[in-house]
């Protein structure tokens, strides 16, 4: 079961290290002196790689088929509050965890933000560990703190390091993000005082809550409206998803990598772990209104791609459909599509991050992310178009590729509890597959242009960072089993947890 | 005739004084007559000697207070000089907030001075009357010795308003004040003489039995209404609630920057402890009244405060608007302590005082920050102003970024911890649509503070004017990111203690 049975309090505290790792990092990163730029990307490098390989030691150590938390590490933190520092991951968080640890370091050795490599450094270290403790929390007030630290370096990178429209976008994100958190403060105030009658003294402890209390009808109800809100907001769901676009358009290639790969996951992560499992009834009851938002979404985010010109935006919309998909899992709320939904998550992690990845590269050689612009680039870096290609596919969801497994079992195990949803659902699939060969044609195909023809082929460092994507794209899409052996577990305790509430 | 009443006065006794309880004021009066009298009496002091004098009488006082605060635990909380002033956790946890500021404070006015070379005994002296005036605020148990705390406060306002001789809007901005000032007091007293004429006493404690007995309520309802109508205004100016609040932007662009700085800490801190004292102890049988109209004050005053703060282009005036916007965060506190007869009723007060504390710091390093931009003159206070700040002063650029955060309620710094102590005070006693207003409007507020942020990160500096940074205000600012930070992080301190600082 979910509750921790197993209080494993490893003798070394990994998870409380994945956290402070990457915080220590960046004050160091920060104290050094600016002169010494060489000093400073060490700094930031050791603390980054450290948290990776810290995270990839916790996956070979996670015990494959354990359902409830492991690893888990609970000090009293605020103690008139009932407030404690309870950190532990299992299948649902487990990968997220180890996406972040693996991402950050590619991102920060991989890309270069040309301007004060210190302050960017720090930033991405900040964020690093706001987003571990978000995938690790336990404690909804611990929990609340790291979601909305997240935000300060974000709005940072976006605003300091981004394009043209820079502090527009930043500005919009963090206060679309933050209007969203409102909702949720209150609503986990609420909840520890309301569940205070059960658990006895005041406690934001998520499993402790989630295990012993029970809300009233009309009370759970709201308050997973109020969760829900900021989590829609996050992923984002529409109609609250506009400041996605701006926010992954302006941002530096670094941050949009970031934030399609981890950071718009805090959102249906945070839709399984406080809006299901805190409340079971009211997320069932919920369920007709956020599949259909899903879907919506799916539709849209397909729709509003095929119609962009610039290539930045286009990858940007189609975030919005993928996460589409992972919300359609969530909801389906059986074993599979929630599965498909927590593999789904990775999977558009890994492609789209690599996606803006590409797109980054392509902007610094050629200035321009207009799609009418570019043009038969794979007559003169055909290595470039074949990276490209692969991750494309993967995104689009070939079958052998990781975007196929994940979107296949949300579909399949959507069509028993939502069928007309799935239904509608299978057209983005194939508007997928629209948009982006449509772009990949244009921007790929035909006879380069004047500007177009003097296009350099992929260096060494690029191509060895995006061989990485690609092989976890390989990877997951021949031989998901291992992941997918680690993630059901959890998936099934949750849905048991689900199905002993009604 | 005569003869008794001469008899009456060769009786009389005066009331048994416990001294030391009362020495937090009797070490501010000490500091604020020795400034005045050895001040104007000697040459002009060394720089700084001034300012150290009053951080100095400052910090004793504080540490005086922290004496009396252990001492109460033996004995029980009680009333000082025959009733006049009440004895409890409440006041000293606000008497150390004053004592705290006006240290901090005293550091960027001697930044200030020695700028403007206008450093002098006088301010200081002034400065300490008021904190003098504050602590007589929060420990009044008794009206009329409210007003005089309140009169010593607000004189002490208006005169270190207009204190800087350089700046004409100095002196404009004190006359407004003292003019605008007046009539608030006015209300205020009427409202005094209104529920004296209801009770027949101003005593806090006896006013609340007989208001508790039926005969006295339905006898003299209306004076009793109007009375607490009249009362409620003169308190809503002081602490500028919406709509009673058009005189704080221009009051606080005018005076000097420091001075702002303690009118947003010490002023805040004895209106609102005084306001809640009085509402919550002579008035509780008359909660049903006055509850619903704090409740609109504060829905006001919140969505208010925070919309206009972000139209405004120049940042005291911004600062003034986001001190509105907090006072209706603090206004849900006393909305949530309104709920009589539920058990957690008792964590509005104490949320309230807790956030006092932490947005005290809060404003006086914002406003430190904001008086070394402004610079000679103490006129640079636009948002231009600020352009560049993060190139031409990284670590002052950093230090108000977190001062901002706090201010806007960024986890990890104080302004959180406040925040989430008024929220849960608000959900505590089911005021679920009060908290969401509150914290849609610290929303709202948060994109003022974005602006700053963005003029001083993302924007190049305006013109290559130097900003100096003197020791005394470094000091202050330091002083109060590290209290951000240090609350932040750890706020089981003050949680604790806040919660002792209840009715």
């Amino acid at each position: 079961m979910f509750a921790s049975a197993e209080m494993t309090t490893a003798s070394f505290p990994i998870l409380t290290m994945l956290v402070l790792v990457p915080l220590l990092g960046a004050v160091l990163v920060s104290l050094l002196s600016k002169n010494h730029g060489e000093w400073v990307k060490l700094a930031a490098l050791v603390s980054s790689v450290t948290t990776g390989a810290m995270s990839v030691w916790m996956l070979v150590k996670f015990p494959t088929g354990a359902a409830g938390f492991e690893f888990v590490s609970k000090h009293s933190w605020i103690s008139e509050w009932g407030i404690s520092w309870h950190l532990g991951v299992d299948g649902i968080s487990l990968f997220m965890v180890v996406l972040t640890g693996v991402l950050f370091p590619l991102v920060i050795v991989g890309i270069d933000p040309h301007h004060d490599h210190k302050s960017y450094l720090a930033w991405m270290l900040l964020l690093e560990a706001g987003v571990m403790g978000s995938f690790l929390s336990l404690d909804l007030f611990l929990f609340f703190v790291f979601f909305e630290i997240v935000l300060v370096p974000m709005y940072f990178l976006i605003g300091g390091w981004g394009y043209e429209k820079r502090v527009y976008a930043a500005t919009k994100f963090f206060l679309y993000t933050m209007a969203g958190s409102a909702f949720m403060l209150v609503g986990i105030v609420a909840t520890a005082f309301l569940a205070r009658r059960d658990t006895g003294a005041l406690t934001f402890d998520l499993v402790e809550i989630a295990e012993k209390a029970t809300f009233a009808t009309g009370t759970g109800r709201w308050l997973f409206v109020a969760f829900m809100i900021a989590f829609a907001v996050k992923v984002p769901l529409f109609p609250l998803h506009t400041w996605l676009p701006d926010a992954h358009t302006q941002a530096p290639t670094g941050g949009s990598v970031i934030l399609a790969g981890v950071l718009l996951k805090m959102g249906t992560y945070g839709m399984l772990r406080f809006g299901v499992y805190l409340f079971p009834q009211a997320a069932i009851w919920a369920k007709p209104v956020l599949l259909t938002l899903a879907v919506i979404g799916i539709l849209y985010g397909a729709i509003a791609a095929t119609m962009q010109k610039d290539l930045k935006r286009l990858v940007a919309y189609s975030s919005v459909a993928h996460l589409g998909f992972i919300v359609l899992g969530t909801f389906a709320m059986t074993t599979q599509a929630i599965t498909g939904g927590v593999m789904q998550m990775v999977n558009h992690g890994v492609s789209t991050g690599a996606l803006f990845l590409l797109v980054g590269m392509i902007y610094e050689r050629r200035h321009t992310r207009q799609i009418s612009e570019l043009g038969g680039i794979q007559a003169v870096a055909p290595i470039f178009a074949g990276f490209f290609m692969i991750v494309m596919l993967s995104s689009i969801g070939l079958p052998g590729l990781n975007g196929f497994v994940g979107e296949f079992l949300v579909l399949i195990g959507s069509f028993e509890t939502a069928r007309w949803w799935v239904v509608v659902a299978t057209i983005g699939v194939i508007l997928a597959a629209l948009y982006l060969l449509w772009a990949y044609q244009r921007v790929f195909h035909g006879e380069p242009s004047d500007d177009n023809k003097s296009f350099p082929e992929i260096t060494l460092r690029e191509g060895l960072l995006l061989s990485v994507f690609v092989a976890a794209i390989v990877f997951a899409g021949v031989y998901p089993k291992p992941m997918l052996d680690r993630i059901e577990p959890s998936v099934k305790a949750l849905i048991e947890h689900v199905e002993a509430s009604k | 005739m005569m003869n008794r009443l001469i008899a009456a006065t060769s009786t009389f006794e005066g009331p048994a004084i416990q001294w030391f309880k009362i020495s937090p004021i009797l070490a501010l009066l000490g500091g604020a007559l020795f400034l005045i009298l050895v001040g104007s009496l000697t040459p002009q002091w060394k720089r700084g000697w001034y300012a150290a004098t009053s951080v100095v009488t400052a910090i004793t006082a504080a540490v005086l207070t922290g004496v009396l605060w252990s001492q109460i635990g033996d004995d029980k909380p009680s009333t000082l000089v025959g009733g006049a002033l009440a004895f409890d956790h409440f006041a000293l946890f606000a008497t150390f907030t004053i004592c705290v500021s006006v240290a901090l404070a005293s550091l960027v006015v001697n930044d200030y001075l020695t700028r403007e070379g206008e450093d002098g005994p006088e301010v200081y002296g002034l400065i300490l009357a008021a904190a003098i005036g504050g602590v007589v605020m929060v420990s009044a148990n008794d009206l009329l010795v409210l007003f005089l705390g309140l009169e010593t406060l607000s004189l002490s306002f208006y005169l270190l308003t207009a204190s800087s001789r350089s700046r004409t809007q100095s002196g404009e901005a004190g006359l407004k004040y003292f003019i605008l000032g007046g009539f608030a007091s006015a209300f205020f007293l009427y409202g005094v003489a209104l529920l004296f004429g209801a009770s027949g006493t101003t005593n806090l404690q006896t006013m609340a039995t007989v208001f508790a007995g039926e005969v006295a309520v339905t006898s003299n309802n209306g004076l009793l209404l109007a009375g607490i109508a009249l009362l409620l205004v003169g308190f809503a100016f002081k602490v500028s609630l919406v709509p009673f609040h058009v005189w704080t932007p221009d009051v606080y662009q005018g005076a000097p920057t420091p001075i702002t700085a303690l009118m947003g800490s010490v002023g805040k801190v004895a209106a609102f402890a005084a306001l809640i004292r009085v509402f919550m102890t002579a008035l509780p049988s008359r909660i049903d009244d006055w509850r619903p109209a704090i409740l609109v004050l504060a829905l006001l005053t919140l969505v208010v405060g925070s919309v206009l703060a972000v139209v405004q282009t120049d940042v005291k005036r911004m600062l003034a608007y986001s001190s509105i916007s907090h006072a209706g965060f603090i206004l849900v506190g006393l909305e949530a302590a309104a709920h009589i007869g539920n058990a957690d009723a008792h964590l509005g007060i104490s949320s309230a005082m807790g956030y006092l504390f932490i947005y005290s710091v809060l404003v006086i390093g914002t406003f430190a920050v904001v008086s070394v931009v402004a610079g000679q003159g103490d006129n640079a206070t636009t948002l231009d102003a600020f352009k560049g700040l993060g190139k031409k002063r990284p670590v002052l650029a950093l230090g108000m970024t977190v001062l901002l955060l706090a201010q806007a309620g960024v986890p990890l710094t104080s302004g959180f911890v406040a925040k989430f102590g008024i929220i849960r005070s608000a959900v505590s006693v089911e005021s679920y649509a009060l908290a969401v207003a509150a914290m849609i409007a610290a929303v709202i507020a948060a994109f003022l503070y974005l602006r700053i942020m963005v003029s001083m990160w993302l924007s190049d500096p305006a013109d290559d004017a130097p900003v100096s940074i003197s020791k005394s205000a470094g000091l202050a600012i330091a002083l109060a990111v590290a209290l951000t930070l240090l609350i932040g992080i750890f706020p089981s301190g003050i949680i604790s203690q806040s919660l002792l600082a209840i009715l």
